[in-house]
């Protein structure tokens, strides 16, 4: 293995940092002293909810290559107590451990 | 800008619980980034970068299961468009503060680091300063995180102690985060049901695209009927 980082890496994780940076610094570099339209700010703050929606369901009930629709994943046995924790506790850390133990011990049961 | 031991202090009382759950989630990130191949200073560099956890993991498996430059970059974006929300509420607490000043705090904006100073910005007792040092200490953590995993990593057989699973738990807990009433438990109902539906119909990763505006679309006519309460300061 090279030590060396490979350029074509380099290259994608600066064009990442770039398109990660960008949202984050304008809205305070010109937004510092401006409103923005009602209708815009309420669009943005359902943003979040949707987006990490739309990332983790499809991980917990498809199944892969060919994808398809598959209830009884372990992904997402293991979810139902992980997202009950998460509401109770809300904490990140102790979730993604919970998670994990858990996973890993499904993994073991029925693996 | 002179530094103030009581600042910096202040600064890492706020951002442990953020440390906390940075560091396994790192640790995790690194060992799943070595198995697609990545060394353990591309996995630092690539932290320091982006600094975006989740847009992260996507990378890496995306990489693993050879996407292009183009298609990890747009997801890359899209994943990462949310800031751009956190960023303009944060702004409202940050008026006439110097352009160099905030361009360096834009970088450590995450979903935690913006909870936890809009939280304390709310309650009247914080800075830009001690803001900073949030951010700054958070990165500090997930980068070294992220490359002791990567050295980490080639000891941990795969699959041990269900670091596959790690993804998946930050994302439920991220997501219940977001559900703050009604309309957001509504929103990311639809975007799930609807993502599941274009994950199927579609290849690619265009589906947390398509969801989201969807779901956030249909959430712009609910939030009419059913608007939002005050923030309560939590």
């Amino acid at each position: 293995m090279t030590p060396g980082v490979e350029h074509h890496v380099l290259g994608l994780f600066v064009a990442m940092g770039a398109v990660t940076y960008i949202p984050r610094w304008l809205p305070l570099f010109y937004l510092s002293r401006k409103q923005l339209p009602q209708w815009l700010e309420t669009w943005l703050d359902l943003i979040p909810a949707a987006i990490l929606s739309a990332l983790v369901t499809p991980a917990l009930v498809i199944g892969g290559d060919p994808r398809h629709l598959d209830l009884l994943r372990p992904e997402l046995i293991v979810a139902v107590p992980t997202f009950l924790f998460a509401l109770k506790t809300r904490s990140l850390g102790g979730t993604v451990v919970l998670g994990m133990a858990l996973f890993w011990l499904t993994g073991r049961i029925f693996g | 800008m002179k530094v103030n031991p009581s600042i910096i202090r202040d600064g890492i009382r706020a951002a442990w619980p953020i440390c906390l759950g940075y560091f396994p989630i790192g640790l995790a990130f690194g060992v799943i980034a070595q198995k697609a191949g990545l060394g353990p200073w591309e996995i630092g560099l690539m932290s320091l970068l982006v600094f975006a956890g989740s847009s992260q993991f996507i990378a890496v498996s995306m990489l693993g299961s050879g996407a292009g430059f183009l298609s990890i970059v747009l997801a890359t974006f899209a994943v990462n468009l949310r800031h751009l929300l956190m960023s303009s509420a944060l702004a409202l607490h940050l008026r006439g503060v110097e352009r160099t000043w905030l361009s360096l705090f834009a970088y450590g904006v995450t979903d935690e680091s913006f909870a936890v100073n809009l939280t304390r910005f709310r309650s009247g007792n914080w800075d830009r300063r001690r803001a900073l040092v949030v951010n700054h200490v958070s990165n500090g953590v997930w980068v070294v995180s992220t490359i002791i995993g990567g050295f980490g990593g080639s000891f941990i057989p795969r699959g041990a102690f269900g670091i596959d699973y790690a993804l998946i738990a930050m994302l439920l807990c991220l997501l219940v985060f977001q559900l703050r009433d009604r309309v957001h438990l509504m929103v990311a109902v639809i975007s799930g049901i609807a993502a599941v539906a274009v994950a199927l119909l579609l290849p690619g990763n265009a589906y947390v695209m398509i969801a989201s505006i969807f779901a956030a679309t249909v959430g712009l006519v609910l939030r009419k009927r059913h608007p939002a309460t005050r923030e309560e300061g939590k």
